[in-house]
């Protein structure tokens, strides 16, 4: 059985397992309509013309995994921000990890998404917010709303400043097969409240996982939301990020996306301005090899006045990877003075590695700053030559070259133990001991 | 120090350097001068381990090691040093952290360990103090917006801070203002000893009259067609080239 009608004939087992009678159930069920008529993407469609799923469509997936697997917290350290004290939210195999999860009641809510869509006294926060900014039309977002369930649910109140990061983790274990995991997010930040987050995907064995996530959040009013996702993972696991964020007036929301490994990454991240003097901060780092392939379609939706939004991606591709950058800049009528800035730069190591890159601005105010700049080059040959009669290693020179051109973005990691630890796994990457004391 | 046996170079297919014999004591000053076009910086390039240069015929040795097989960084590890003509920019990469990652990385090279992190601002204090070079310059992305002057300053200041035992200065006179030019001179006349040796090559005899040569030899189509003493450097300011162009 192909994996579209396995996943309609299982939404029918499911819908057993939950209320029918719920608000929910409506959403679920229409969801789940759109995807029949759908289907998966395929490359026919425009925004999937470069990032092909069908290979990783063809493994027999389990729909519901066994909810009994446990992970040694000892076994799986490295992967949380443990130099610091954290909120975390953890799923093994798309189940919840009361063992590893450190979440909170106590004046936030830093829980669980199951909690939230069933029980009563989240009722109206549920009715207000969930899948309220998630597309209805996109196929795989509609996939994720049919089988919500599960996921982090984050509620900040108003003038809150979270002081602890959250973590979100989810692991797989590889227990079953083939695994389709749909985690679901929705983060709520109250007005002047402000919030870190972390968010990783980890396959912990070479059984195939494909992660077909979608994250709601909701920045009110001078709201500070600081995201970070970070994507290195192995060779069999594939990933669709599915990210909408609404922003109300003079609210601040960064995302930093790193996308250091996995099989297939699809990122798509998208911002809907809903109020003047918003700001959003969009940025990336890509390096990748093999045949890894990781795209990048971003949306920034300007439909207010006096906005601001911040682009900045730089992609290392080596060996014979694979990347896209599709940046979609919308300026609606209404949006006069948007500011909004695009830049995406790539370095090609190999002959054989590719970047599709394609700005797309769509500007229908006329008193706006927009820009875009792309740039595709290699390693530059002459620094190479001068760093290296300093006495500086070839593989140390492109590493520091090549850190040098992502320094940008990293720079701009708020939680300096992150900062560390993103410096560090690029050095893995790029096979140096160095620290990148730039 | 250095040996240059017979040395014939190639890029891109094009014969630049045709047969060149060359022998540089410790504790001398070498000056190679030549019209545009005459392989100066070829010469300097091959010396250095530019790969984009091919070696035809002939060798380079220094302290009679063959130089063939190195790889520019193992060159530098063993005492060699070139000061561009054009210093590359590089982005995001300061000048303190470029100097420091270069200098453990030759201490690395020769056993020895990484140089404390309180000996290294020491020794960047006094080293820039030489050059007359700002302590605000120093945290700046390396030669990104400098000046001429400030590249050709940062030059010679990671030789001071490198200590090389032979130091290729290529062209290192153009786009210096005069004041430029007296520090970046000073700056390489306290840097000289007994045990190093210093190859100045220029187009003008200016910047002769600060660092004063031993030797003076003329490169012209690749090979060395004259050498004498500083006063050589006087006659052809005089002269000009054609007269050497006309002899050859």
């Amino acid at each position: 059985m192909e994996l579209k009608e396995k996943l309609i004939s299982s939404f029918m087992a499911f819908e057993e397992r939950v209320d029918v009678t719920a608000d929910l159930h409506d959403i679920r069920t229409s969801a789940i309509k759109n995807f029949e008529n759908k289907g998966f993407p395929t490359k026919k469609e425009e925004a999937w013309k470069y990032t092909s799923l069908n290979a990783v469509l063809k493994n027999d997936f389990s729909v519901f995994p066994k909810s009994d697997n446990a992970i040694e917290f000892a076994d799986v350290k490295k992967y949380f921000l443990h130099e610091i004290d954290t909120y975390k939210v953890v799923f093994i195999d798309g189940v919840f990890s009361s063992f590893l999860s450190a979440t909170t009641h106590d004046g936030v809510d830093v829980c669980l998404m199951s909690s939230a869509l069933t029980k009563p006294k989240y009722k109206m926060v549920i009715d207000e917010y969930f899948n309220k900014v998630a597309s209805k039309d996109e196929s795989l977002t509609s996939l994720n709303t049919a089988f919500a369930l599960e996921g982090a649910y984050i509620n900040i109140p108003k003038s809150k400043v979270v002081e602890k990061p959250i973590e979100i983790i989810n692991f797989s274990t590889g227990t079953e097969a083939a695994l389709l995991v749909q985690p679901r997010n929705l983060i709520i930040v109250g007005e002047n409240a402000h919030v870190q987050i972390i968010e990783r995907h980890q396959s912990l064995n070479e059984n195939p996982v494909l992660t077909n996530s979608v994250t709601e959040i909701f920045a009110k009013k001078r709201a500070i939301v600081d995201y970070y996702k970070i994507q290195n993972d192995n060779l069999e696991a594939s990933l669709v990020d599915n990210t909408y964020i609404a922003q109300k007036e003079q609210s601040h929301v960064s995302v930093h996306t790193f996308s250091f490994g996995g099989n297939i990454t699809r990122n798509n991240l998208n911002f809907y301005h809903q109020g003047e003097r918003i700001d959003s901060t969009l940025k990336g780092i890509t390096i990748i090899e093999g045949k890894q392939h990781v795209d990048h379609h971003t949306l920034v939706q300007h439909a207010t006045p006096n906005c601001e939004s911040h682009q900045n991606y730089k992609g290392i591709f080596d060996e014979r990877s694979t990347g896209v950058f599709n940046g979609k800049i919308y300026v609606e009528r209404e949006a006069q003075k948007t500011d909004a800035f695009q830049q995406n730069n790539n370095i090609l190591l190999s002959d054989k590695a590719t970047i599709n890159a394609k700005p797309q601005l769509e500007i229908f105010a006329d008193d706006v700053k927009c820009s875009h700049g792309c740039t595709i080059g290699q390693l530059d040959d002459k620094a190479m030559f001068y760093m290296q009669s300093r006495g500086i290693p070839k593989k140390e020179a492109k590493a520091l070259l090549m850190y040098a051109f992502s320094n940008e973005v990293i720079e701009s990691i708020k939680i300096p133990e992150l900062k560390q630890r993103i410096t560090k796994i690029i050095a893995m990457k790029l096979g140096v001991n160095m620290g990148f004391d730039l | 120090m250095l040996q240059i046996k017979n040395l014939h170079a190639k890029v891109e297919d094009k014969d630049i350097l045709r047969g060149i014999n060359l022998t540089v004591n410790a504790g001398e000053v070498h000056a190679i001068m030549g019209p545009n076009g005459s392989g100066k910086s070829t010469l300097s390039a091959v010396i250095a381990g530019n790969e984009n240069y091919e070696v035809t015929e002939g060798a380079v040795y220094l302290e009679g090691e063959d130089l063939a097989d190195l790889a520019p960084e193992e060159r530098a590890h063993k005492g060699v040093f070139l000061s561009f003509q054009y210093p590359v920019e590089i982005p995001g990469v300061s000048v303190t952290n470029f100097m420091k990652t270069a200098i453990n990385e030759t201490r690395k090279a020769n056993g020895l360990a990484e140089m404390p992190a309180n000996e290294m601002l020491k020794v960047i204090r006094e080293k820039s103090e030489l050059l007359e070079i700002d302590r605000k310059f120093l945290s700046r992305s390396l030669n990104e917006g400098f000046s001429g002057g400030e590249k050709k300053r940062n030059e010679i200041f990671q030789m001071a801070m490198l200590e090389p035992k032979l130091a290729i200065l290529d062209e290192t006179d153009s786009g210096l203002d005069i004041d430029a030019l007296r520090i970046v001179a000073n700056g390489v006349n306290k840097l000289k000893s007994e045990n190093n040796a210093i190859v100045v090559i220029t187009h003008y005899q200016r910047l002769l009259d600060y660092i004063v040569p031993d030797f003076v030899h003329v490169l012209y189509n690749g090979k060395i067609v004259k050498s004498g003493g500083k006063e050589l450097a006087y006659e052809l300011e005089e002269k000009g080239y054609d007269w050497i162009k006309a002899e050859n």
